[in-house]
C-alpha cells in the first residue's frame, strides 16, 4: 500500500509538471539571456539558471513531457510486442519456443544505442526515432520474462484442469496465462522504464535524441558535465528529477503488482 | 465398457524414460475403478493419457467406443464435457487469479449463477464462496471447490488423482465421503488413483496395481487386499502404515 | 531429563507447551497442518523464521536453548541436538558429493568416522562418492539421517521424515530410525498418521491449535483417547470402519 502510495504521488509530481508546462512555466525555458547565468538556487530562478541563462525549473517542467513521451511509448511498444510474442513461444512446441527465443536473443544483443542512432541516420534524429528504436531494442527482455513467466503457469494444474475442461489456447493464454504473469510484467515495465529514460539522455547528449533546444532532462545532465565541479547544481537538478521519475514508476510498479494480487491485496 | 485401455506405452524421448509399458484393461459404467501406485509408478501418466491431455507413443484408449488418443483437441469436445478430473493439489489445481464462481463455470464456457449456486450446495459449499478467491479457503474447501468444477459440465466419468492425498487426516473422511456420495447421485463412473492402499479399499469395487509402467496386479478390491497374488503387491500391503494391526499389538499388552 | 520444555509460546501458533523426554526415551507429536507442532520443533532447535519469537523455557541437559546465543546454537547443533526434516529432494547440498556431506557434523564437531562406516550404518555402503541427484528419495534421507546421528546426539527430533516418501521406502526409513537411533539418545517425532507413531514411539502428545490437549503412553492415548481431537483422529484414520 506504501509502495503504491509513495509511487504514485512522485509519478504524479513528474505528471503534473509536465502538463502544466503546457500552460505555464516560470520563464521561457528557451530564452537565453546571457546577463543571468549561472545563478544559484533561490530568487526570482527557484533552481537558478544554466550557462545559458535559461532557467533550469522551466527547463525540468517541459523536460517533464520528454521523459514521460520516451518512458511510455518505449515501454508500450515493448510490451504489446514483447507479451503476446513470449506468451506465444511460452505455449508453442518446444522447439519453436526456443527458435523464438534464440531470434530473440540476436536482437537483445544489439546495442540499444547503435539501434536507435541507424534509426536516426535513416529517419531523422528526433524523439520519436529515438523513442521506437529504445522500444524495439526493449522488446527482447519482455519477451523473454513472458516467456519464462507462461511456461511456469503452463506447467500448473490449473491449467491441465482448463484444457479438461475444453478451454481453447486462445482462452486459456488470455484468463489464465496472462493475469498470471502481470506482476512479472509491471515490475519488468518499471524497470525497462528507467532504461529508456537513461536511453534517451544518452542518445540527446550525442544528438540522436531530442534536438536542442527542446528541454531534455538527460541533455541537462550531460551538458552540466562541463561544469560538474564548479556547478554541481546543474548536475544535481536533472539528476533528482531523473531519479524521482525513475523511483516514483519503480515503486508504483511494486505497488500495482501487489494490489492486483488478490492473494496479497486481501491481507490489507 | 465406457473406457478400454490397449497396450498402452508412453515413452519420453528426450529423458529416455518409458513412463508406461503397455497397459491395457476396461473400466465398465458405474464402477469405482481404483489404480495403485507409488513414485514411478506411471499413474499420472495414465490419467493424463485416459483425459485426452496428452498422446501416448503406442496403444490405444477408447471413450464410449470411440478412439480419443488420436485425435486432434478440436474434435474431442465431446470428451471434455464427458469426462472431468479431481486434481491433487488443492492450491495448485485453482487459478489463484479467478473467483470461484469463474472457475466453477469455466468448463460451461460461460458464466451460469444458477448452475454454480447448485454445484456449491452439492458440494457442500456456502452460497457465498462465489466471490471469493481460493486462498481463502482451508484445503478441504478447495477440493470442494474443485469437485464442483468437475462436475459443472455434467460428466459420466470423474477421475479423481489423489484428491485426498494433500489434505490433513481429519478432513480426508468427509472428501471422501462426498466424492461416495456425489458418485451414487449423479451415477458416476470414477477412477480413482492414490498411492494410500487404504484409501483405495475404502472407496473402489475394482483396483490395478502399477509399478514401474505396468500393471502387475488387477481384481476386485476384496480379492486383491485379502489375497494378493503378485509379490509386489503383497510388498505394498505389509509396507503401509495398518493403524488397526498397531492397536491390536498395543491392546495385547506391549507398549511399542 | 534430557530435554524439559516449560512454558513454550511462539505468537499465538504455539501456546503454553509443556512436556518432558528422558534419555532413550521415544516421544511422538501428533498433529495436522495449523497445529503448531512442527514450530515446537523449530523453536527446540533455534530456527525459527526471524518474524516468530518464542518464550517459556526450553532445556536441553539442563542448558537453557531458548535466548541462547546463534554461536552456541550452532555448536549444539549436529552434536548434542539434531534434525531430520521432511522434504529429502532440499535437504542435501546438490553440488557436493554425499561423503562429503555426511562426514561434515563430525568435521565440525572434532568427532571423526568416515564416511564409508557412516553411510554403511545406514545401509547405503559404496555411496560416498555419490551426488544427491543421483540418489533416490529414501536413500537422500538416509543420509540425512546418518548425518544426524554421526555425533550421537542427545536428542533427534524428526519432522514427518517419511511423508514425502513411497510407503515401501517409509517402512524401510522407519525401522532405520528405530535400529540406528543409539539406546540412550531421545527421539522427538513429528508426523500426522497415528500408525507411525504407533509403531515408533512409546509416549504420545496430540497438539491442537497450538496445544497439547493429551498425553500419555502411545497405548493409553491411542487404545483409550480422552480427548475429543483424539477420538476424531482416530476415527478419521481408520478408514475400514467407515463402509
Amino acid at each position: 500500500m506504501r509502495n503504491l502510495v509513495i509511487g504514485g504521488v512522485l509519478v504524479g509530481l513528474v505528471v503534473l509538471a509536465a502538463v502544466l508546462s503546457f500552460f505555464w512555466t516560470p520563464f521561457d525555458p528557451v530564452r537565453v539571456d546571457a546577463a543571468h547565468r549561472l545563478l544559484g538556487f533561490g530568487g526570482s530562478n527557484l533552481f537558478g539558471t544554466d550557462k545559458f541563462g535559461r532557467d533550469l525549473l522551466s527547463q525540468i517542467m517541459v523536460g517533464a513531457r520528454t521523459t514521460l513521451y520516451v518512458g511510455v511509448v518505449a515501454v508500450g511498444i515493448a510490451a504489446v510486442i514483447g507479451t503476446p510474442l513470449g506468451i506465444l513461444a511460452g505455449m508453442s512446441p518446444r522447439w519453436l519456443g526456443e527458435f523464438v527465443m534464440r531470434v530473440n536473443d540476436l536482437v537483445l544483443a544489439f546495442p540499444a544505442l547503435l539501434l536507435a542512432i541507424m534509426f536516426g541516420a535513416v529517419f531523422g534524429a528526433d524523439t520519436l526515432t529515438a523513442m521506437v528504436a529504445i522500444g524495439i531494442a526493449t522488446i527482447p527482455s519482455f519477451a523473454r520474462i513472458a516467456r519464462s513467466g507462461t511456461l511456469q503457469v503452463m506447467s500448473t494444474e490449473f491449467v491441465l484442469a482448463a484444457r479438461a475442461g475444453g478451454r481453447s489456447r486462445l482462452t486459456i493464454a488470455v484468463r489464465h496465462v496472462l493475469p498470471n504473469i502481470s506482476g512479472l510484467l509491471i515490475v519488468q515495465a518499471s524497470v525497462s522504464f528507467a532504461i529508456a529514460v537513461l536511453a534517451e539522455a544518452a542518445l540527446s547528449f550525442l544528438g540522436f535524441g531530442t534536438r536542442p533546444p527542446t528541454p531534455s532532462w538527460g541533455r541537462m545532465l550531460q551538458e552540466s558535465q562541463e561544469l560538474l565541479t564548479v556547478q554541481p547544481r546543474l548536475a544535481l537538478v536533472p539528476g533528482i528529477a531523473i531519479a524521482v521519475a525513475v523511483l516514483g514508476f519503480n515503486l508504483l510498479g511494486d505497488g500495482l503488482r501487489d494490489r492486483l494480487d488478490p492473494r496479497l491485496a486481501a491481507r490489507v | 465398457m465406457i473406457i478400454e485401455v490397449r497396450d498402452l506405452e508412453r515413452r519420453y524421448a528426450r529423458r529416455d524414460v518409458h513412463a508406461l509399458r503397455g497397459v491395457s484393461f476396461d473400466v465398465e459404467a458405474g464402477q469405482r475403478f481404483g489404480i495403485v501406485g507409488e513414485s514411478g509408478s506411471g499413474k499420472s501418466t495414465l490419467v493424463r493419457l485416459l483425459a485426452a491431455l496428452d498422446k501416448p507413443t503406442a496403444g490405444t484408449v477408447s471413450f464410449q467406443g470411440r478412439r480419443i488418443d488420436d485425435l486432434p483437441e478440436r474434435k474431442l469436445g465431446f470428451l471434455r464435457s464427458e469426462l472431468q478430473i479431481v486434481f491433487q493439489d488443492p492450491m495448485g489445481s485453482l487459478d489463484p487469479r479467478m473467483r470461484v464462481r469463474d472457475i466453477i463455470s469455466e468448463p460451461l464456457g460461460r458464466r451460469e449463477p444458477d448452475r454454480v449456486a447448485e454445484l456449491l450446495a452439492a458440494v457442500g459449499l456456502p452460497e457465498d464462496a462465489a466471490g471469493r478467491y481460493p486462498h481463502q479457503f482451508s484445503g478441504g474447501q478447495r477440493q470442494r471447490i474443485s469437485i464442483a468444477r468437475a462436475l459443472a459440465p455434467n460428466p459420466s466419468v470423474l477421475i479423481a488423482d489423489e484428491p485426498v492425498s494433500a489434505l490433513d487426516v481429519s478432513v480426508r473422511g468427509q472428501i471422501l465421503d462426498l466424492l461416495d456420495s456425489l458418485v451414487e447421485q449423479f451415477a458416476l463412473t470414477l477412477i480413482f488413483v492414490s498411492h494410500d492402499l487404504g484409501v483405495v479399499r475404502h472407496v473402489c469395487d475394482r483396483v490395478a496395481v502399477m509399478r514401474r509402467g505396468e500393471i502387475v496386479e488387477l481384481g476386485d478390491v476384496e480379492q486383491v487386499y485379502d489375497t494378493p497374488r503378485h509379490e509386489y503387491t503383497r510388498e505394498l500391503l505389509e509396507a503401509a502404515p495398518n493403524l488397526r494391526a498397531e492397536l491390536a499389538r498395543l491392546s495385547g499388552g506391549d507398549d511399542a | 531429563m534430557t530435554l524439559s520444555v516449560t512454558g513454550l509460546r511462539v505468537s499465538s501458533l504455539v501456546r503454553d507447551v509443556s512436556f518432558e523426554i528422558g534419555a532413550g526415551a521415544r516421544v511422538g507429536l501428533i498433529g495436522e497442518s495449523g497445529s503448531g507442532k512442527s514450530l515446537t520443533a523449530l523453536a527446540i532447535m533455534g530456527l525459527l523464521p526471524d518474524e516468530l519469537h518464542a518464550s517459556g523455557s526450553v532445556r536441553l541437559n539442563g542448558h537453557e536453548l531458548l535466548g541462547s546465543s546463534e554461536k552456541d546454537l550452532s555448536r549444539r547443533r549436529g552434536d548434542e541436538l539434531a534434525m531430520v526434516f521432511q522434504e529429502p529432494m532440499t535437504a542435501l547440498n546438490p553440488a557436493m558429493r554425499v561423503g562429503r556431506q555426511v562426514t561434515e557434523p563430525g568435521r565440525i564437531h572434532g568427532r571423526r568416522r568416515s564416511a564409508e562406516e557412516l553411510l554403511d550404518a545406514v545401509g547405503l555402503p559404496g555411496t560416498a562418492r555419490a551426488y544427491p541427484h543421483q540418489l533416490s528419495g529414501g536413500q537422500r534421507q538416509r543420509v540425512v539421517l546418518a548425518m544426524a546421528l554421526a555425533n550421537e546426539p542427545s536428542l533427534l527430533i524428526c519432522d514427518e521424515p517419511t511423508t514425502a516418501l513411497d510407503v515401501t521406502v517409509q517402512a524401510q526409513i522407519l525401522s532405520l530410525i528405530k535400529t540406528s537411533l543409539p539406546a540412550e539418545s531421545a527421539l522427538l517425532f513429528i508426523t500426522h498418521d497415528l500408525a507411525v507413531v504407533a509403531s515408533v514411539c512409546e509416549r504420545v502428545l496430540v497438539m491442537l491449535d497450538g496445544e497439547i490437549v493429551e498425553a500419555g503412553s502411545t497405548r493409553e492415548v491411542l487404545t483409550s483417547p480422552k480427548h475429543e481431537y483424539t477420538r476424531k483422529l482416530l476415527d478419521a484414520s481408520d478408514l475400514e470402519a467407515r463402509r
